[in-house]
């Protein structure tokens, strides 16, 4: 539309090639599902820098070392409101005249609470614990808990449990459809989750067949399209997740467009090849926490109450009432998705600006929740950019019971996090259905780095709880004594419901 | 006897495998230094297909018929592993003919060249192995 | 003497057989009898040791500590006279009788030398397929050689090539219309003939030497060739001498079953000296070649010693350079042709009943070529690949998935 000639977009990358060291092997070519590099008439290598979206699958592959990819320093005249992101994005849509997209968790520059608590430790007064030498316990359950003993005639407990997750670490993958992700990255999800004693999302796309040896460790969740739906399929999980919303993009539904509705995707989540697979913004048949009750125990009674039914909203600016009213639904867990959390596509404007931190949501909800005597009503996990064990250990200690992560266990996959999911050409196998694409994750691999990270994490959860003299996950949820808070204004602490640093 | 087996289903055609292999039996401690400028001449070769991709080289057969068809004597079987003493090839491509997986190939002189899993070079364990970036090329027992 | 079992030769079908009786039994005695007096060695390479591609040492089949190792008794420079199957006993020229419990005969072929007129008064003539042909021509060669070779078959070229560098002129005559004829097709010879002409070869086809004069070979043409030394290669017979004198079933060679057993009770054959069923042509025939005599005295070696093996897959085929233009065949020539001729090279490729039956690669088309090989080998009915992929550039990926699985993947049958 009179653009011909104008280019406005000026490439945000440079591929910064060393032709000394390259051997003109064309991996870089060939990894490039973006197609940046090519070779020329002189067999010399070059790279098409506008179309690099800093992936590093070439970085990585490249086996002399001669690439590296630097943001480019060129630069329109400096203003600290019209941000050259800003403009660029003006740009371009006032070439495209269309929504926006992006994709992972919202990478603007707002305060990370995470990085504001700093944990405690013992010294002298009560003994830290070597979790080399004493047993240090990790596993969590996640359920209702029950309010009082309850014992029979004859003065026997009885056993008035509600169904549980169990996990041998407080921490599961969050939901991302197969769709958004590939077969390869469910695969390793499964196997891992599998592998740990932990729990994966199906996320809304259903349960591809191969998968339903993983039940166990499989979250089957019901999402506002309830694409993939069914009997067998709520029966497969170990518990069932009803998303009423998602972190990255709350009020809004999901979006997979029909060209990636193709084979075993369409089949999996029982929709036609080539249709969009368009979620409602809302369930349409949930307007209050009355409705929510009925689906929850539509649910609970199509899973015979033999599964924990856990609601998943996002980190909005009323989330405590909210999870009040969750909580009072008779949903076992809710899930709580942070305003940094990650999405195979969702419209920029939304990620970067509504919804909140996830930190400051998980205090008020459990407080609100402890207010009102019904915590024990549910278990509380989060999500929304947990990225370490010690983000995990602060979580828990504000009060959450266990721990989503998604951009985590992408991370760990192979992602490098260049958001360009919503393009459909992960050049790592992850966020793609190109089945050459796919298969550059392969599962053994995969699976066995997603173990690995978890292992990992919680062998540092082990040590942080030791410090601090606890020996069980149990002893660390919701003491919020082992936090303090440093930057934080008054306000922010209250929520936290933490002290200053030197309180 | 630990064999170099093809996952052909996590083969991405990248073709690392045969610039490892360059390299690794190039006699050069520096990759850039052994291939600059080089037009390749690996013992492991990739084949592609429409959507598929797999690497070859040399099975290291229990019934080798290249060793049973040498003319020379330069391929023997040594611990399992098929040799080829240089030395002695004289280059008449016999074991060309005779190879059932084409893995034999004329070298960069007079003799042949196969796969020998990096047992006699300075890698000393299979290259295209260790730098496969997907694991579509093991080492190991089946 | 006595010994569980006696090799009559010392060349590949004989070493075929000490490695597979030894897959078997690893303590049975073993005798080798060979009438040439040197470690067993590769005549095909005979060319390349003229040439200097190799050299006594290097052409040694086999290592120096090769009968030791395997525990193998030889006789070097003996000849077996005479062989009694119902007696189990092998005479020699040395005077001692051998008692064997199995017997293989793997005596190999020799120049055949037709009769030329003016022949008996050529002083400088030669054969040209043992070491000592090789030894004793290369003594007899200079610089200013002029070299006439009678035959254009593979023994002839291949001497050619060997002292190619090593003489002044080169004249090979044949009394057959092309080059080659048992292992290339019409086009294939003119090809190869003309790049050994351009190399300075002087062909004489359709042709043959009336008589040998002093220094000058005159053609049944016509023509005048100057010699000083003449190689006689129109041929070979295999030696079924003691065979056919021992009562064993002999035509052309000495006849064998799958086993390589002959028709005398634990005596059996391999090499040269037998007739080999052709699967390609589905006929018997004598397949001079190494690789066949190898893996049939393997078999022999493996049921001598009381194993099961089957040599059922014989066909022709030669891998061959001839002074840098490389040849690869297999198979016969028979059947519908797909064919590809460029600047890299010759390809035909034969195709009868549904399968590949031969093939002719000439130049730099020679990749990977035993996977056609394999396909005739194998008999592999070719709708069970992509033969149209296949018969360009020879793949794996002509195979189905589960094939390949069996082939890369370890995967079983």
């Amino acid at each position: 539309m009179g653009n011909n000639g104008i280019n406005y977009i000026h490439p945000e990358f440079e591929v910064v090639r060393d032709q000394d060291k390259c051997i003109a092997c064309r991996v870089c070519e060939r990894q490039c599902a973006n197609e940046v590099h090519y070779m020329d008439e002189d067999g010399v290598m070059r790279a098409d820098n506008s179309k690099c979206v800093n992936c590093h699958r070439c970085v990585s592959l490249c086996p002399t070392g001669a690439l590296k990819i630097v943001k480019s320093d060129h630069t329109f005249r400096p203003n600290g409101n019209w941000t050259p992101q800003i403009i660029t994005e003006l740009y371009r849509q006032a070439g495209s005249g269309g929504v926006l997209l992006s994709s992972m968790g919202n990478p603007t520059n707002l305060p990370v609470y995470w990085d504001r608590l700093l944990l405690n430790a013992s010294q002298v007064t009560n003994p830290s614990i070597d979790p080399l030498r004493e047993p240090m316990e990790t596993v969590t359950f996640l359920g209702k808990k029950p309010k009082e003993i309850v014992r029979d005639e004859e003065g026997n407990i009885v056993n008035n449990q509600t169904p549980q997750i169990r996990l041998n670490t407080p921490i599961m993958f969050s939901a991302m459809s197969y769709g958004s992700i590939s077969y390869n990255a469910h695969a390793s999800l499964a196997r891992a989750a599998t592998e740990l004693g932990i729990c994966y999302n199906t996320g809304e796309g259903g349960l591809h067949e191969d998968f339903y040896q993983y039940g166990p460790n499989t979250i089957v969740q019901v999402a506002s399209g309830r694409f993939g739906v069914h009997k067998a399929y709520l029966e497969a999980g170990c518990a069932v997740e009803i998303k009423i919303g998602q972190g990255a993009k709350p009020g809004i539904g999901g979006h997979l467009p029909g060209a990636k509705i193709v084979g075993d995707i369409s089949r999996t989540r029982m929709i036609p090849e080539g249709s969009d697979a368009i979620s409602p913004a809302p369930h349409h048949d949930i307007y209050s926490i009355e409705d929510l009750r009925q689906l929850v125990y539509s649910l609970k009674e199509a899973t015979e109450y033999n599964k924990p039914v856990i609601v998943k909203i996002a980190a909005v600016h009323n989330v405590a009432a909210i999870a009040s009213g969750v909580a009072r639904s008779g949903a076992d867990i809710i899930a709580i998705d942070g305003f940094r959390g990650g999405t195979g596509a969702a419209p920029t404007r939304i990620r970067d600006n509504v919804g909140i931190p996830i930190e400051l949501a998980l205090a008020s909800v459990d407080s609100r929740l402890r207010e009102e005597g019904i915590r024990d009503n549910v278990s509380v996990v989060v999500g929304g950019s947990i990225r370490s064990a010690a983000d995990v250990v602060k979580a828990i200690a504000l009060g959450a019971d266990a721990c989503y992560i998604g951009t985590a266990a992408c991370l760990a996959m192979g992602c490098h996090l260049c958001r360009s999911c919503q393009e459909g050409k992960c050049n790592w196998g992850i966020a793609t259905q190109r089945p050459e694409l796919v298969k550059r994750l392969n599962p053994n691999i995969g699976s066995q780095r997603l173990v690995n990270l978890v292992n990992a994490w919680t062998h540092e959860i082990k040590e942080i709880m030791g410090g601090m003299g606890i020996n069980s996950i149990e002893s660390l949820r919701g003491n919020r004594l082992m936090l303090r808070g440093v930057g934080l204004n008054q306000k922010e602490l209250e929520i936290l419901g933490i002290k200053y640093a030197g309180e | 006897m630990k064999r170099v087996y093809v996952n052909e289903e996590w083969c991405l055609g990248c073709h690392l495998c045969e610039y490892q292999c360059a390299f690794a039996n190039s006699g050069e401690t520096d990759m850039v230094k052994a291939l600059k400028g080089v037009k390749i001449n690996p013992r492991i070769q990739v084949e592609e297909g429409d959507g598929v991709n797999f690497a070859v080289q040399c099975r290291h057969c229990e019934e080798p018929l290249c060793v049973k068809g040498c003319i020379s004597g330069a391929l023997s079987i040594k611990d399992g592993v098929i040799h080829l003493d240089e030395n002695k090839c004289v280059g008449c491509y016999t074991c060309v003919l005779m190879c059932p997986y084409g893995a034999i190939m004329p070298g960069n002189g007079t003799a042949v060249q196969k796969c020998e899993l990096c047992l006699n070079n300075s890698c000393g364990e299979p290259a295209c192995v260790k730098g496969c970036p997907n694991a579509a090329i093991v080492y190991e027992e089946r | 003497m006595e010994k569980n079992y006696v090799i009559v030769g010392n060349s590949a079908a004989a070493i075929g057989c000490v490695e597979g009786i030894r897959q078997v039994d690893t303590k049975g005695s073993i005798l080798i009898v060979s009438d040439e007096p040197h470690h067993t060695y590769s005549r095909p390479l005979i060319s390349y040791l003229l040439w200097g591609k190799t050299d006594r040492q290097r052409m040694k089949y086999r290592p120096d500590s090769f009968y030791e190792d395997n525990k193998v008794d030889t006789l070097f420079g003996v000849k077996a006279t005479a062989l009694h199957p119902e007696e189990h006993t092998l005479e020699l020229d040395n005077g001692e009788t051998v008692t064997y419990g199995k017997l293989l005969l793997a005596t190999g072929s020799r120049p055949f030398i037709p009769p030329m007129e003016g022949l008996d008064q050529v002083e400088k003539k030669f054969t040209f397929m043992t070491l000592n042909d090789a030894l004793a021509l290369e003594e007899a060669i200079t610089p200013d050689s002029k070299v006439l070779i009678v035959g254009a078959g593979l023994i002839g070229l291949k001497c050619a090539e060997g002292i190619f560098e090593k003489v002044t002129s080169l004249t090979v005559v044949d009394l057959a219309n092309r080059i080659l004829p048992s292992i290339l097709d019409e086009e294939g010879s003119k090809l190869v003939q003309e790049y050994i002409e351009k190399k300075g070869v002087k062909f004489y086809l359709s042709d043959s030497v009336a008589k040998f004069e002093e220094g000058v070979a005159r053609l049944n043409s016509g023509a005048e060739v100057e010699y000083d030394v003449v190689v006689i290669a129109v041929g070979v017979r295999p030696n079924v001498e003691l065979a056919q004198q021992a009562g064993i079933d002999v035509n052309r060679g000495i006849l064998t079953d799958v086993h390589c057993a002959t028709s005398a009770a634990d005596v059996y054959a391999a090499g040269d000296c037998t007739v080999s069923h052709n699967i390609a042509s589905d006929q018997d025939q004598i397949l001079a070649l190494l690789p066949n005599a190898y893996m049939q005295g393997e078999t022999a070696g493996i049921e001598m010693a009381g194993g099961e093996a089957n040599y059922d897959k014989a066909i022709p085929m030669n891998a061959m350079g001839m002074l840098g233009l490389h040849m690869i065949t297999a198979g016969v020539y028979d059947g519908e042709v797909y064919k590809e001729q460029n600047c890299e090279g010759y390809k035909k490729l034969f195709v009868k009943d549904g399968k590949l039956k031969g093939y002719i690669l000439i130049g730099d088309v020679i990749k990977r070529a035993g996977i056609y090989t394999s396909l005739i080998r194998e008999q592999t009915p070719l709708d069970e690949i992509d033969f149209d992929l296949i018969k360009h550039s020879p793949q794996l990926m002509a195979f189905a998935k589960k094939e390949r699985k069996v082939k890369l993947a370890g995967a079983k049958e």
